[in-house]
């Protein structure tokens, strides 16, 4: 079925195609159409949910672990301010190895007040342990939600879609919407095996742990994150089989030959093909790469991407002051490891905070100082900022 | 590709009216992205939504800074708003207006101009209050008719589609705006 659905109802669509059985819910602009439309979806019997009306977004992510733990499939959406007060929440969903699935719709940080989007909130969880997943436009949303759950419940770790706050939460676009009985092959419930409390079997887990063995519990969580690598490809791969639609963590557009390659995530991602197409057309050697994971980092494929270009300009939707934009962080420190000669020069951006736009013109910007310069002004760029 | 510019107010449904010509547009077998440049949510305040339409997928997604043509759903933004930015040269602006399109070759000077008395339309069909009359459904009947971006069936159908209140009184709206829409006028 195709229909016409903006990007917080195909999150809806995702986890009512996955059988979702747990939402604890608590709204917040721009995510609230999502918990609004399953509402709707359980109110009309389209999924059999237990909906829980919970006081805080602390509370949504501590019910959510609760609902995992008793062997259920949980599942919540927020954005900004609700992600940074569930933080404390985000790392005991991973140190308790519950696969919870959260759609994180990207909107900036307070104060001033603010509720347009760039990806601090998202990119300040990386520590947390949790998978995340960025997406370009509203199939992807809705794909990507129900290969969260796979990708979350394989591994016993918890998984992050995130979305862009209005490029994609209340854009509407037309989509596919998969079919209910090939989801459910795709994605059987949940079997949490004998990791789960079973009231006829009482156990408790996550209790205290002495120095001698919480380090151990740190590793497995490590161990598997580098894991989590060939999970994501093979649902990834396996979705495709099934669906026809294929995703990639780097995916590479027009880079093969490309002198310049820009580093581009979320949105970003789906006007910069078309940037690209128009400097190409006008006899530019430049390309793309598209980030889909911020963790686990995949430092392999984009070392195998960027090995021996020129230059790596990468845009930065978030920034870390004191610092720089996260994936300009991420991508100097992957590609430290290659040889001197190999290692590309990199331009790092940011650009789009707080919801500004970032047009074709701003990418064809962008490009055309990282032409011109033959070293980078500064270690990181900012662009269309009116310094007072 | 064409791109459209809605401007109203908070309460009047701009933002809707983009996404039922979304879903209009996709039954009549195209590509189409509406999004809204949401301020923060107020009845009254000035609201912009945004629409896109083309024969194969769109990627692009940002605003729309040079829009090929214009919807005006409270013709008080004329005074209050530049509407004309960036708008193309050939562009036509659509008016929820009782007034004849000449008399607004001030802000639109140079460009093609419509009216269509939606706000009489909305009251008649009983479409929120005589007051404060909800518009989208019948400036749409007008969109339908002059821009043709999508046909008059297609949209009678989004309608119905997206519209889960006073849906045949929103269709009928739209169909008498289509039409009563005037001609469109170079000014």
């Amino acid at each position: 079925m195709r229909k016409v659905l903006t990007g917080n109802v195909a999150v809806a669509y995702g986890a009512m195609l996955a059988d979702v059985q747990v939402v604890p819910a608590y709204p917040i602009t721009p995510q609230t159409t999502i918990i609004e439309e399953l509402a709707t979806m359980q109110a009309e019997g389209l999924v059999d949910l237990d909906y829980i009306r919970v006081e805080s977004e602390h509370s949504a992510m501590a019910a959510c672990i609760g609902a995992s733990m008793g062997g259920a499939r949980a599942f919540t959406a927020t954005c900004g301010q609700g992600l940074f007060l569930m933080h404390e929440m985000l790392h005991y969903a991973t140190g308790a190895r519950t696969p919870v699935v959260l759609a994180n719709v990207n909107r900036a940080a307070a104060a001033p007040w603010t509720i347009w989007s760039d990806q601090t909130d998202s990119v300040s969880q990386r520590e947390t342990g949790w998978i995340q997943l960025y997406c370009e436009g509203n199939q992807e949303v809705l794909d990507t939600t129900i290969m969260a759950f796979k990708i979350a419940e394989t591994l016993r770790l918890p998984a992050m879609i995130v979305l862009d706050a209005f490029f994609l939460s209340h854009t509407s676009e037309p989509i596919d919407i998969p079919d209910r009985e090939t989801v459910r092959d795709f994605l059987p419930p949940f079997d949490p095996g004998d990791l789960w409390l079973d009231p006829n079997n009482p156990r408790t887990f996550g209790g205290i742990t002495m120095s001698d063995a919480y380090m151990e519990f740190r590793w497995q969580i490590q161990r598997d994150m580098e894991k989590a690598k060939g999970v994501i490809t093979e649902v990834h791969e396996e979705f495709a089989k099934v669906f026809g639609r294929k995703y990639h963590q780097v995916e590479a557009y027009r880079a093969e030959d490309a002198d310049v390659v820009m580093v581009v995530s979320g949105t970003v991602a789906s006007t910069g093909r078309d940037a690209i197409d128009l400097l190409r057309e006008k006899g530019h050697q430049v390309g793309m790469i598209k980030l889909k994971t911020l963790r686990p980092f995949p430092r392999e494929e984009i070392i195998a991407v960027l090995k021996g270009k020129k230059k790596v300009a990468i845009i930065d939707r978030n920034f870390s002051p004191g610092a720089t934009g996260i994936w300009a962080q991420e991508i100097r420190s992957a590609l430290y490891e290659l040889p001197e000669g190999d290692r590309p020069l990199i331009y790092g951006y940011i650009a789009g905070l707080g919801g500004r736009d970032i047009s074709v013109k701003i990418i064809e910007g962008i490009y055309q100082k990282t032409v011109k310069d033959d070293r980078p002004d500064d270690v990181d760029m900012w662009i269309g900022v009116n310094y007072v | 590709m064409i791109e459209i510019r809605f401007h109203g107010r908070g309460g009047q449904g701009a933002v809707v009216a983009s996404r039922i010509l979304a879903t209009s547009i996709f039954l009549d077998g195209k590509y189409s992205q509406s999004f809204p440049a949401f301020g923060v949510e107020r009845r009254g305040a000035p609201v912009t939504a945004f629409l896109r339409v083309d024969d194969k997928p769109i990627r692009i997604r940002t605003e729309i800074y040079e829009p090929d043509h214009l919807v005006v759903l409270d013709p008080l933004l004329v005074e209050q708003v530049p509407l004309a930015n960036g708008l193309k040269k050939d562009g036509i602006v659509i008016i929820n207006s009782n007034k004849k399109p000449p008399e607004f070759s001030g802000p639109f000077k140079g460009f093609r101009v419509a009216t269509v008395p939606a706000g009489k339309i909305a009251v008649k069909y009983h479409l929120g209050s005589p007051q404060s009359p909800i518009v989208n459904t019948a400036i749409l009947g007008a969109v339908a008719k002059v821009l043709g971006v999508v046909t008059l069936e297609s949209l009678i159908e989004g309608i119905k589609t997206d519209v889960p209140a006073y849906t045949e009184n929103n269709a009928a709206a739209a169909q008498e705006a289509y039409g009563t829409v005037s001609d469109v006028v170079q000014l």
